[in-house]
C-alpha cells in the first residue's frame, strides 16, 4: 500500500511536534509558519485545528512565525495560507486526535470507536470518562513524523469551520495593543537609518557633529561602509538626528533618473528576458476581425499605514529578532547570510504589523536592526523606519503594460489570442539573482548573478499572473518581456501581475462583445464553460441590475469583470457603478465570490471588501513617482490612496460551496475591481481610459479628445 | 533637563509628569506613559494614526508639542475600557469586526469618540466627513462606518 501524500507544508516539516503541543494548562498550541498580515489567517487556522480536535477555540492557541517552535512554511503569500498551512494543520490535528484516542481507548479498555470527544475530554456512551487529551498526551512520541493517513471530520459535522468567528487579534487591536510596535524591553535603544539615496550611492562625507548638534542630546552614530544608523536611548533624539541627517551627508554616484523615464509606456523596447507561454505561434494568420487593447499601470506601493519596525538583540552569540515580515524562517536564512552568522544562532519571531500586502520594508528593517544589534550587543535595538523611508525604499509593485490582440471569427468569438506583457520582475526576495537586502548592500555585499526570475507557472507566474483568460479564446500566446533593469527595486505586491492582466482581458471582453453586437455579460457567459464561474458572473450581474444598464456615453457607467485568481484560487465577479464628470466617482460596488468551503465567512467578506477598495485605489489614485535619485512620492499627499469620502457602499455575496475545497481569497477581488472600474468608465465616457491611475487629468484629456 | 521644564497633564484621568517639553506628544505618550495605542504613521498629520483627545478635541499627537498639553486632559484608547468591559465604541468595532490589520483603529476610535460626543446620531455622511482625515489601507472603511453607527446605538 502506498502512503498517502503529505500536504506540501507537512512534507517539508514532517515532525508532529513542529505543529502541535499539548500544554500543561490543558490547552493546545498549534503552530504555523504563516503569519497574520491583517488578513485574519490566524483565526481561520485556529478554526481548522479546533474543529478537527473537537475543542473550544478558547483552548487553542496558534504560534505563528516562530523559528524555534514552528514549521518552516516559507512566506505568507499568494492566497496560499488556507490551502497550504490549513491542509497541513488539518492533517496534523486529525492525526493527533486519532493517536490520542487510541491511547485513551487502551487506558479505558475499549475500542477507539467507542469514544467520542467533547472539548478535549473523552466520552464513552455519552458519559464522562475522566480521561482527556492531556492525560494521555505524554504517552505519544510527538517527534514522530506525520503520516496524514487518518480520516478528517466530514464537512457536515463541522461546528466551528464555516461559522463566523471574531478575530482574536482585532479584540486586542481595538484595545490599542497587539502590534510589534508595542513591544517594550528594558534599556531598549531607539534607532533610525540614514539610507543611501540610491543603491550605488557612496558616502563621501558625513558631518557627524552637525547631526549631533541637531539632535541636541546624546546620540550615537554607527557607520559601516554606507550603512549609517542613528541611535539614542530617547526615541525623539534618534528621530531628530535622522531628520537632520539628510542635510549633513554628501553622496557620490547618486542615480539621476529623468522625469518620465520610469513611465509604464516606456517599458516596451527596454532590455528584457523573453519568456513565452501557451500555444506555439504558427505562420498562418487566422482570418477575421482584429481587435487590440492596451492597459498600463504605473509602479504602485504597498503603502502600509505604519512604516516598518524591528527589534533585535545580540547576546551570548545569539540573535533574537522580532519582525512583521511575511516569513520568519526565510528571514532567519537571509539574516544569517547577510550577517555571516550561523542560522541556528538566530531566533526570529513574528509579531503583527500594519497591513502588509506583500514584500514591503519589513525584512530590510529587520536586517537594519540586526546590523546595529551586532555592533551594540547585549541590549535591545528598536529600528523604526520613517514614513518617507518606507515610501522611498520599500520594493514597489512593478509598472506594467499589457497588450492583447485577438481575432474574432464570423460569430464574433475569439479564435486567437496574443498577449504581450512588459513588466519588471514581481518577486525579488533576498537571495534571488540581483538581490541583496538594503542593509547588506550598504555594507558592500554583492548580489548573486543571474537573470531576474518571476515565480514559475506552477506557482502562478509573476508578470503573466492571470494572463490566461478563463474564457474560451482559442489559441493563446503569452509573450512575457521581463524587463531586466527597472528604475527602482520591485517585488511582490498583492496579486502580482493579476491586476493589469485582468484589466486587459476584461477590457477586451467588452470590446469584443461590442464588436460582436452582444451584451457584455451574455458574451462572457457564452465563452465560459465552468459552472461555478458562470454562477459567479451571473450573480454579479443580478446584484448590479445589469439588465437595466443604460446607454454608453452619458457620464454614468456600469462595468463588470470576472476572474479566478491565479486560475486556481477563489473566483470573483465585481461590478462597479461610476459617475464621471471631471473626476470619477464610485457610486457602488458589488462583488460575488466562490471560495469553496468558507472557513470563516465573515473573515472572507472582510478580505473581499478590502481587495475591492485596494483595487479601486490602485486603479484611480496611485502612482509611485520616480525622478532623480529614485522615488519622490514619499508622503500621503504625493501618494494619495482612496479615502473614506471616495469609498462607495459595497455589496458582497459569498456563494456557499461547503463540499468543495477551501480556496484562497486574499487577492481575488483586486483585479476584477480595477477591471470593472475601467469598463464602467469606458461605458460612462463612451471611450476608454487605458492608463492607470484614472486621474482627473486623464479624464479631462479623454473628454476633450471626443 | 531641569525639573521645572517638566510638563504635567492628565492622561486618561491620571496626573502624569514628563520631561522634554519640546518633543511631539506621541513620544511622551508611547515611551514615557506606556500609552502604546497612540500609533506612529507619518509624523505629518496626514494619516490620523496618532490621534488623541486633548480636552475632548481630537489632535494629531505626531506634531503637537508636549508642552502644549500642560495642564490639559489627554485621552487615548487606553482610557476607554473600564473594569466593566470595553467602551461601547470598542465593543461596536469588535461586533462589526471593523478592521483588518487594525493599525488605523486607535486613531479612528478617538475621532469616533469626539464625533459621538458632539453628535449622538451621526449620518453616514457625517461619519465620512469626520473620518476623512484618517487613512485605512486595508479597505475596512465601510465596516468602520457601520461600527460607529452601531456605537451610536449602543450609547443611546
Amino acid at each position: 500500500m502506498s502512503l498517502p501524500k503529505l500536504p506540501a507544508s507537512l512534507a517539508a516539516n514532517p515532525s508532529l511536534n513542529r505543529w502541535i503541543a499539548f500544554l500543561p494548562n490543558k490547552t493546545v498550541r498549534v503552530a504555523s509558519g504563516k503569519v497574520e498580515i491583517g488578513q485574519g489567517i490566524v483565526t481561520a487556522l485556529q478554526q481548522i485545528a479546533a474543529e478537527e480536535l473537537d475543542i473550544d477555540l478558547s483552548k487553542l492557541s496558534l504560534a505563528s512565525g516562530d523559528t524555534e517552535i514552528g514549521p518552516d512554511e516559507n512566506y505568507t503569500t499568494s492566497s496560499l495560507s488556507i490551502m497550504a498551512s490549513g491542509a497541513a494543520i488539518r492533517a496534523v490535528t486529525s492525526e493527533a486526535r486519532a493517536l490520542l484516542t487510541e491511547r485513551a481507548a487502551l487506558r479505558l479498555n475499549c475500542a477507539p470507536e467507542d469514544l467520542e470527544i467533547s472539548n478535549g475530554e473523552f466520552l464513552k456512551n455519552q458519559e464522562v470518562t475522566g480521561v482527556d487529551y492531556w492525560d494521555v498526551a505524554d504517552e505519544i512520541d510527538w517527534e514522530r513524523n506525520a503520516t496524514a493517513s487518518f480520516p478528517h471530520k466530514t464537512t457536515s459535522s463541522y461546528k466551528i469551520v464555516g461559522k463566523n468567528t471574531p478575530r482574536d487579534d482585532l479584540g486586542k487591536k481595538v484595545m490599542g495593543s497587539g502590534f510589534i510596535h508595542d513591544i517594550s524591553e528594558k534599556n531598549l535603544l531607539h534607532a533610525r537609518m540614514l539610507r543611501q539615496p540610491s543603491p550605488e550611492a557612496q558616502l563621501s562625507y558625513l558631518d557627524e557633529e552637525a547631526i549631533k548638534r541637531a539632535a541636541g542630546g546624546d546620540i550615537q552614530i554607527l557607520r559601516k561602509g554606507n550603512f549609517i544608523a542613528l541611535i539614542a536611548d530617547e526615541e525623539w533624539l534618534a528621530e531628530k538626528a535622522a531628520r537632520a541627517a539628510y542635510q549633513h551627508a554628501v553622496w557620490s554616484g547618486v542615480s539621476n533618473i529623468p522625469k518620465g523615464a520610469a513611465d509604464a509606456r516606456n517599458l516596451p523596447g527596454q532590455d528584457a528576458v523573453e519568456n513565452f507561454y501557451g500555444d506555439q505561434v504558427t505562420a498562418d494568420s487566422t482570418p477575421g476581425k482584429k481587435l487590440k487593447v492596451t492597459v498600463t499601470r504605473p509602479y504602485v506601493a504597498h503603502a502600509s499605514l505604519g512604516p516598518s519596525v524591528s527589534l533585535a538583540r545580540w547576546e551570548n552569540k545569539k540573535l533574537d529578532i522580532w519582525s512583521h515580515g511575511q516569513g520568519m524562517h526565510p528571514l532567519r536564512r537571509n539574516l544569517a547570510l547577510a550577517l555571516s552568522i550561523d542560522e541556528n544562532s538566530i531566533h526570529a519571531r513574528h509579531a503583527d504589523g500594519p497591513g502588509c500586502y506583500g514584500h514591503n520594508g519589513a525584512d530590510d528593517a529587520a536586517l537594519d536592526a540586526a546590523i546595529v544589534a551586532l555592533e551594540i550587543p547585549n541590549t535591545w535595538i528598536r529600528m523604526q523606519w520613517k514614513r518617507d523611508e518606507e515610501f522611498a525604499f520599500e520594493p514597489v509593485g512593478p509598472a506594467m503594460q499589457v497588450d492583447i490582440e485577438t481575432i474574432l471569427d464570423a460569430n464574433g468569438n475569439p479564435t486567437d489570442w496574443t498577449t504581450n506583457i512588459w513588466s519588471p520582475v514581481h518577486v525579488q526576495r533576498p537571495g534571488a539573482p540581483g538581490v541583496v537586502m538594503l542593509g547588506a548592500k550598504s555594507l558592500g555585499a554583492v548580489a548573486p548573478e543571474g537573470d531576474p526570475a518571476d515565480p514559475p507557472p506552477e506557482r502562478g507566474y509573476g508578470g503573466p499572473r492571470n494572463a490566461f483568460p478563463a474564457y474560451k479564446v482559442g489559441q493563446t500566446h503569452i509573450h512575457h518581456h521581463l524587463i531586466r533593469e527597472p528604475a527602482v527595486r520591485t517585488s511582490a505586491l498583492r496579486g502580482l501581475g493579476a491586476l493589469p492582466n485582468v484589466c486587459a482581458i476584461e477590457r477586451m471582453m467588452d470590446l469584443a462583445a461590442l464588436e460582436a453586437g452582444k451584451d457584455p455579460v451574455e458574451y462572457r457567459l457564452s465563452l465560459l464553460d465552468d459552472d461555478r464561474a458562470r454562477s459567479v458572473l451571473q450573480r454579479t450581474s443580478e446584484l448590479c441590475d445589469w439588465s437595466k444598464r443604460g446607454a454608453s456615453g452619458t457620464g454614468k457607467g456600469l462595468g463588470i469583470a470576472y476572474s479566478r485568481y491565479k486560475n486556481i484560487a477563489a473566483m470573483a465577479g465585481v461590478a462597479v457603478a461610476v459617475t464621471v464628470e471631471k473626476e470619477i466617482r464610485l457610486e457602488q460596488i458589488w462583488a460575488v465570490a466562490d471560495a469553496g468551503l468558507a472557513i470563516n465567512p465573515d473573515g472572507i467578506l472582510n478580505q473581499l471588501e478590502g481587495g475591492c477598495v485596494q483595487g479601486a485605489s490602485w486603479a484611480l489614485k496611485e502612482e509611485v513617482k520616480i525622478e532623480g535619485a529614485g522615488i519622490v512620492s514619499t508622503d500621503w499627499d504625493s501618494y494619495p490612496i482612496l479615502r473614506f469620502s471616495d469609498v462607495p457602499e459595497i455589496n458582497l455575496e459569498l456563494i456557499s460551496r461547503p463540499n468543495d475545497i477551501a480556496l484562497g481569497v486574499g487577492e481575488c477581488t483586486v483585479g476584477p475591481t480595477a477591471a470593472a472600474i475601467l469598463n464602467a468608465v469606458a461605458h460612462a465616457l463612451g471611450e476608454p481610459i487605458i492608463d492607470m491611475p484614472l486621474t482627473r487629468e486623464r479624464v479631462m484629456e479623454t473628454i476633450l479628445k471626443e | 533637563m531641569n525639573a521645572l521644564d517638566n510638563v504635567c497633564f492628565t492622561l486618561n484621568g491620571k496626573e502624569v509628569e514628563v520631561t522634554d517639553p519640546d518633543r511631539p506628544l506621541i513620544y511622551a505618550l508611547r515611551n514615557d506613559c506606556n500609552a502604546k495605542s497612540v500609533r506612529y504613521g507619518c509624523g505629518l498629520e496626514q494619516c490620523g494614526c496618532c490621534m488623541v483627545l486633548v480636552d475632548g478635541v481630537e489632535q494629531y499627537s505626531c506634531t503637537l508639542l508636549t508642552q502644549s498639553v500642560a495642564g490639559k486632559s489627554v485621552e487615548t484608547v487606553e482610557g476607554l475600557a473600564s473594569v466593566d468591559g470595553l467602551h461601547p465604541i470598542q465593543q461596536a468595532f469588535v461586533e462589526e469586526q471593523a478592521g483588518q490589520c487594525g493599525y488605523c483603529l486607535s486613531g479612528m476610535i478617538i475621532t469616533a469618540k469626539s464625533l459621538l460626543s458632539k453628535n449622538s446620531h451621526p449620518t453616514r455622511a457625517e461619519i465620512v466627513e469626520a473620518l476623512d482625515k484618517h487613512l485605512c489601507r486595508c479597505g475596512a472603511h465601510n465596516r468602520i462606518i457601520r461600527a460607529i453607527q452601531r456605537a451610536a446605538e449602543l450609547m443611546s
